[in-house]
């Protein structure tokens, strides 16, 4: 199960791009081993007992975009997260406000606890799960697909909510066996390079692959963050699927349990720094 | 539905030069990308047209291409002398336009 | 606590890894474009000033030197002119030399506008030669280049 590989398509051509690749990353990664020193005054905003938020590992040009609230595209799924909240939709007739009231009260810190274990799940939840349980449960209305814009918004929105608290997830009690279980996916090796999360973002932390400064991995209280590949909003699980295709693995499903514990665990080594929600990535 | 949002400062002095910042949700389809199921092209759609207007003179304006990217964003100046309002307005090759609205207080 | 399989990774192993990453993604992640040339920019920029030749000077262009993603490059442009009804700066172009398409945006200025600065985000389909061309008020045309470098691969996904 560790070795799900991608289908070998790769022809005689595409090899000889591979040596190539291999010649220029050695140059870059050997050549340039600088720790992450980006931005003195703002360390201690976004590093918290030595653990750094990839905000430390962009851009000057980048981390602007992320401070300026009418220059950062994530904005506007937070105003359509605002929308929606006071949407009525499905069979009960019900808005997240007809429960929940003021978002601005009542949604204050829920991002900072996510995933949490849910009894009546017998397993973890995440944010984007638990709108959906409520659509279903409580509005009567369609969970979200994974990755929509309304999803988006609404996990957006709650999460922004939230900003500047610092990410404080619960780690024991029921949750200490899918916490253990996040942890081996973080360390465990997969796909054609065979390579874990651990081997960039905890081994190589730092150092470049090409010119990219790798990050920490602690993607904990960016996402939903606006990348700048993506021109768009997207999930930490788009995030790890795009992470497991590079390693040439084949990702799991979005909100799969995998990548739910996972999570939690990327959320655990986040502990303490502060939401982001919505960050600005590259 | 594109959704625009706009930032124009409340107050000013009269002969201030203001900074305005303007960002749209709009995937500025360029044209060039492919689908990766059927190989096809996407069509190009994309606003190819920004316009500023202050007390109903156009002082900005703005012809994008392809090149601009999704969500596109935008800020340049305005030298304001009386109090009034800003419009904006976003035209999308399709013919559709998007308009936002604010108002300035000059002192 | 379950038992993991944690193993020493060697640093060539790794390198061997990105690169391989790298190269997956520029060999097959991305759809192949056909992209202008630097004759096309120039060709675009002698039909944008009806064939006068733009002098240096006058106009800015800011990207920044290594793009951390193609798809979004921060770009300012600015034109050093007083902005008064007799003198101003009427436009500025941007103008890409490895785009599908030269022409990426102009801005049209007003002594209004107070100054001849704005502000865009933009896309950069490899690394390239970028142009700004300005006109001013009095007909004559002023241009600028600057260098960015755009990589595929590393954390690309």
């Amino acid at each position: 199960m560790s070795r799900k590989g991608k289908n070998m398509t790769t022809g005689g051509g595409k090899l000889a791009a591979v040596a190539a690749g291999f010649l220029l990353a050695a140059g870059f990664v050997a050549g340039l081993s600088t720790p992450a020193s980006a931005c003195e005054e703002c360390k201690g905003k976004y590093e918290v007992e030595g653990r750094k938020s990839g905000y430390l590992f962009s851009n000057p040009e980048t981390r602007a975009i992320q401070d300026d609230d009418f220059a950062n595209g994530g904005m506007l799924w937070v105003e359509k997260g605002a929308e929606l909240w006071n949407k009525v939709d499905g069979k009960a007739g019900k808005s997240c406000a007809s429960c929940h009231g003021d978002a601005e009260e009542s949604m204050k810190g829920v991002y900072t606890v996510y995933p949490k274990y849910v009894q009546e799940l017998g397993k973890l939840e995440n944010l984007e799960q638990r709108i959906n349980r409520c659509r279903e449960a409580n509005m009567g209305a369609k969970a979200w697909k994974w990755e929509s814009d309304d999803l988006l918004a609404m996990t957006t929105y709650i999460g922004y909510l939230s900003r500047g608290m610092p990410m404080n997830v619960k780690i024991d009690g029921p949750a200490a066996p899918f916490f253990e279980k996040g942890k081996e996916e973080y360390f465990k090796r997969r796909g054609q390079l065979d390579m874990a999360c651990k081997h960039c973002h905890y081994d190589h932390a730092g150092q470049y692959i090409r010119a990219d400064l790798i990050s920490e991995g602690r993607g904990g209280g960016a996402f939903p963050a606006y990348r700048l590949k993506w021109q768009k909003i997207g999930s930490l699980h788009r995030r790890f699927k795009g992470c497991n295709k590079q390693i040439r693995a084949q990702p799991y499903k979005a909100g799969s349990d995998e990548y739910v514990n996972l999570e939690l665990f990327v959320k655990w080594r986040s502990r303490g720094l502060p939401v982001e929600v919505p960050a600005v990535r590259r | 539905m594109a959704k625009a949002r706009v930032k124009v400062p409340k107050t000013a002095k009269a002969g201030d030069v203001i900074t305005i910042k303007t960002l749209i949700k709009h995937k500025m389809e360029s044209g060039n990308r492919k689908d990766k199921k059927t190989g096809k092209k996407i069509p190009r759609h994309i606003i190819d047209k920004f316009t500023a207007k202050y007390n109903g003179e156009v002082f900005f304006s703005s012809d994008w291409e392809g090149g601009v990217s999704a969500n596109p964003y935008c800020a340049f100046t305005c030298k304001v002398d009386k109090s009034g309002d800003f419009e904006f307005v976003w035209h999308d090759e399709k013919g559709e336009e998007y308009k936002a609205t604010a108002k300035i207080t000059v002192g | 606590m379950s038992k993991m399989r944690i193993e020493v990774i060697d640093r060539r192993t790794f390198m061997v890894g990105a690169g391989a990453a790298a190269a997956a993604l520029a060999g097959l992640g991305l759809p192949t474009l056909a992209n202008a040339t630097p004759e096309q920019a120039m060709d675009f920029i002698e039909k944008l000033t009806g064939g006068a030749k733009p002098a240096e000077g006058k106009v800015k262009i800011e990207m920044p030197e290594i793009a951390e993603n193609g798809a979004t490059v921060p770009t300012k442009v600015s034109a050093d002119s007083p902005m008064t009804d007799q003198d101003y700066c009427k436009s500025i172009s941007i103008i890409s030399t490895k785009n599908p398409y030269p022409h990426i945006c102009t801005f049209h200025f007003t002594p209004r506008s107070g100054k001849a600065w704005a502000s865009i985000r933009v896309r950069m389909a490899t690394t390239q030669d970028v142009y700004a061309v300005a006109q001013m008020s009095d007909g004559k045309w002023y241009i600028t280049k600057t260098t960015v470098k755009v990589t595929i691969g590393g954390c690309g996904g």
